[in-house]
């Protein structure tokens, strides 16, 4: 954390940024919020800890933010893996963001795409034990107990949308849910709105998703949509190799195809 | 009461698996009358939604057919199709939605035989696992107020 | 008009057996229980349909949802209609309003079913809100703890206040409740089961929640009007808000509505559900100007509606100090803690 204020303030004082976008205490002893370091006092708020879940990269397209100036952003691995996704996306160009990787109470400097790369080759990838065992659980359950269990959660779904707004992904000016001629995903929480409000996200999200797991995060429900969207991240995996956030190659795995992808259900 | 007919959509592309029905019909084959086809230009074009949308307004089972690998209208709509479904496949699979009512297909227009036999294996199946009764299905197809805290 | 009567915990199950023979659904705030995953889920309380008295959450704080799906549910069909022809035949849906009680809500929860009532009631009465009102029932619940996100004593309210309970029950000890009967709707449900309504012989007075207030709202109400143009403050405030429907979704006194058409084709129903003001697109208009296109203009709204324009024009505070929204916002904007900076700027 030390080391982090400090960085935050030389940075801010030397002009090199305008503002550092960090995690500060939040409400309880389990929350962190976002916030917006323009001076050297206030650097002093910024923390460091397992409590920096939310992904920070979502606040780089909002209007109110960019107006600020350039950023610094304080990124744990799925966030840098965002700025990546935003570098094949075009929503963000080389250099006007300053990313800031903390390991080892060290604040790692990343001022380029090239050096995020890098510096993501060197992190862990992949699911850990307890994610692998938690999808391999759900997938031994039979068909008729997954439906009972997402059944349930999808009905807790008010849809809210906090589930899109957390994600940085989902940064569409008019989303599907805002497209009314038609109404594709109705607006009532009723379950099949539910049901395809839910796959809908995570099929606009598949090959792009870098599981941050701010969605379920977010949910005030607390539905398990990371899960979904792991489970198709999962397939492009291993079926299309394709793992976003990693580089800047433009490889959308949906936007591509191999003549001889393989299938096994295709009568 | 009556035996249960099932209600199966099938999303076909125009050139070739509608094309390969109109064959099946020429030829006068006989195949079951359980199928409501929906025509696209290209499978390229289904949208995965449509699926749900099928089963939202009650169908019991789901048919998607189009050109073989190689052979699409517009050269790699198929190629696209057949990534995205094997991504919505696993996601369907994952949620407990039942995959042996959605079928996916290659149906070329000389291939009457092959569509006729493909439904009337796909209705039979169909018609063994009964009505999707546990799909949640569009509130307008529903008769009774529904209020929901 | 307020009796008071002891009511032991041991005679729920008769008095909900006495209820639902009289036709009563009961609605109670119920512990969820762990699925599939094992989650934590078991640590969240939601309110639900029950018959008896077993399956309820002893000393919760808060659920998440907000009561008032039991009078403005989060869909609701309002019509059905036919096209035929050049005919449209729409037949209107008759809400059914179902005797209910809601038992166990904690005041803030009982407070806000006034400023429902005032909206849904404002110049023509809501035809499908008001026969829910009138046939609901509260039995409400005082609350022995709180946390850090409860601020009721800020917004006119408080761990024991009456407004909007039909009957409150305050924990006396582990076995029994202090029951004040304070309508004839709560002397209605007495009248069911009076034996197990017992004569109160003046007990030692019970101990309630500590919620130190943090302002005081009708200051801040008086304050805000010229704080409205001062954008630099709404900016700041909201800056780290990501613009979803959470607070709105679970906020009680919240009741902004979408009307949606469901169509098959030829034949629709038409709905009202829950919409929020924090949306980007909530004040688009079909000219395609949006009179409040930033979301700190949306912010403001927010914090103007509830605690501006609601207790000028309805006469009631849009806020019952429940922290639902704050406890359910992915950014931790904690409405309390905003609203009290407000309060504490200078005029």
């Amino acid at each position: 954390m030390e080391a982090l204020q400090q960085k935050a303030r030389t940075l801010l004082q030397s002009g090199a940024v305008k503002v550092v976008i960090g995690y500060t205490a939040g409400s309880d002893a389990e929350r962190a919020r976002a916030l917006f370091v323009r001076n050297g006092e206030q650097t002093q708020q910024l923390i460091w800890d397992d409590r920096c879940r939310q992904n920070l990269a979502a606040y780089l397209i909002k209007p109110e933010v960019r107006a600020l100036g350039k950023p610094a952003l304080v990124a744990r691995t799925a966030t840098l893996r965002t700025l990546l996704q935003y570098a094949v996306e075009n929503q963000l160009a080389d250099e006007a963001v300053l990313a800031l990787a903390v390991a080892d109470g060290q604040v790692v400097e990343l001022p380029n795409f090239a050096a995020i790369e890098e510096y993501l080759a060197k992190q862990p990838r992949g699911l850990t034990p307890e994610q692998q065992q938690e999808l391999a659980k759900m997938e031994a359950l039979p068909l008729e107990e997954r439906w009972a269990f997402w059944s349930a959660e999808l009905q807790r779904c008010v849809k809210c949308y906090a589930c899109r707004a957390a994600c940085p992904l989902c940064y569409c000016d008019r989303c599907i849910v805002e497209v009314n001629q038609p109404q594709w995903i109705p607006v009532a929480s009723d379950p099949l709105g539910n049901l395809e409000w839910n796959v809908v996200r995570a099929m606009h999200l598949a090959g792009r998703c870098v599981d941050c797991g701010s969605c379920a995060d977010a949910c005030p429900e607390k539905i398990r949509l990371d899960l979904l969207n792991r489970v198709a991240a999962q397939e492009v995996l291993t079926h299309f190799g394709a793992e976003p956030g990693y580089s800047t190659r433009k490889d959308y795995a949906l936007a591509a195809y191999k003549p001889d992808d393989k299938e096994e259900f295709i009568r | 009461m009556a035996e249960f007919e099932p209600k199966v959509i099938a999303f076909v592309c125009n050139w070739c698996t509608y094309a390969g029905a109109d064959l099946t019909g020429t030829s006068r084959i006989k195949y079951a009358p359980n199928v409501r086809m929906v025509r696209l230009p290209c499978t390229g074009r289904i949208d995965f939604m449509l699926l749900l949308q099928a089963f939202g307004h009650g169908a019991d089972g789901v048919i998607v057919s189009g050109c073989h690998p190689g052979d699409c209208h517009y050269t790699a709509g198929n190629f696209h199709a057949r990534r995205r479904w094997m991504v919505f496949r696993r996601l369907l699979d994952f949620m407990g939605v039942d995959l042996r009512r959605v079928i996916f297909s290659w149906v070329s227009a000389a291939e009457g035989a092959k569509w006729a036999e493909l439904v009337n294996t796909v209705v039979a199946d169909v018609r063994k696992l009964g009505p999707y009764e546990a799909f949640p299905k569009r509130l307008a197809g529903q008769l009774k107020t529904v209020e929901v805290a | 008009m307020s009796e008071t009567r002891i009511l032991q915990k041991a005679s729920l199950d008769g008095l909900f057996a006495k209820l639902t023979a009289a036709g009563r659904r009961i609605v109670a705030p119920v512990r969820q229980s762990a699925t599939a995953l094992e989650q934590c889920h078991a640590e969240r309380v939601e309110f639900e349909e029950v018959t008896t008295a077993q399956k309820i959450a002893a000393d919760y704080i808060q659920t998440i949802r907000p009561p008032k799906g039991a009078l403005f549910p989060r869909y609701e069909q309002m019509l059905r209609f036919k096209i035929g022809g050049k005919e449209v035949q729409a037949e209107e849906i008759k809400p059914e309003a179902k005797p209910t009680v809601l038992f166990g809500l904690h005041p803030c929860d009982a407070a806000s079913f006034a400023t429902l009532k005032a909206v849904f009631t404002w110049d023509s009465g809501d035809a499908y809100f008001e026969p829910k009102l009138a046939h609901t029932t509260v039995i409400g619940l005082s609350c022995t703890k709180g946390d850090a996100y409860c601020f009721c004593t800020s917004v006119g309210g408080g761990p024991g206040d009456t407004r909007g309970s039909d009957i409150l029950l305050t924990p006396l000890d582990a076995t029994k409740y202090l029951a004040e009967i304070l309508t004839d709707k709560g002397k209605a449900v007495v009248a069911l089961a009076p034996e197990l309504f017992t004569p109160a012989n003046g007990q030692a007075a019970p101990a309630l929640a500590k919620i130190a207030p943090r302002f005081a709202a009708d200051k801040l109400s008086a304050k805000l009007p010229a704080l409205f143009p001062k954008g630099e403050i709404w900016l700041e405030q909201s800056l780290r808000c990501i613009g979803c429907g959470a607070c709105a979704y679970v906020c009680p006194t919240c009741s902004c509505f979408d009307i949606q058409d469901e169509r098959q084709r030829y034949s629709g129903v038409r709905l009202r559900c829950w919409d929020s003001c924090g949306f980007g697109l909530f004040t688009l208009h079909a000219s395609g100007h949006n009179p409040r296109p930033k979301q700190s203009e949306r912010w403001r709204q927010r914090v103007m509606h509830k605690f501006s324009y609601q207790p000028e024009r309805l006469g009631v505070l849009g806020c019952v100090g429940c922290g639902r929204c704050s406890r359910s916002c992915p950014t931790d904007m904690n409405l309390a803690q905003h609203v009290q900076s407000l309060a504490e700027m200078p005029a």
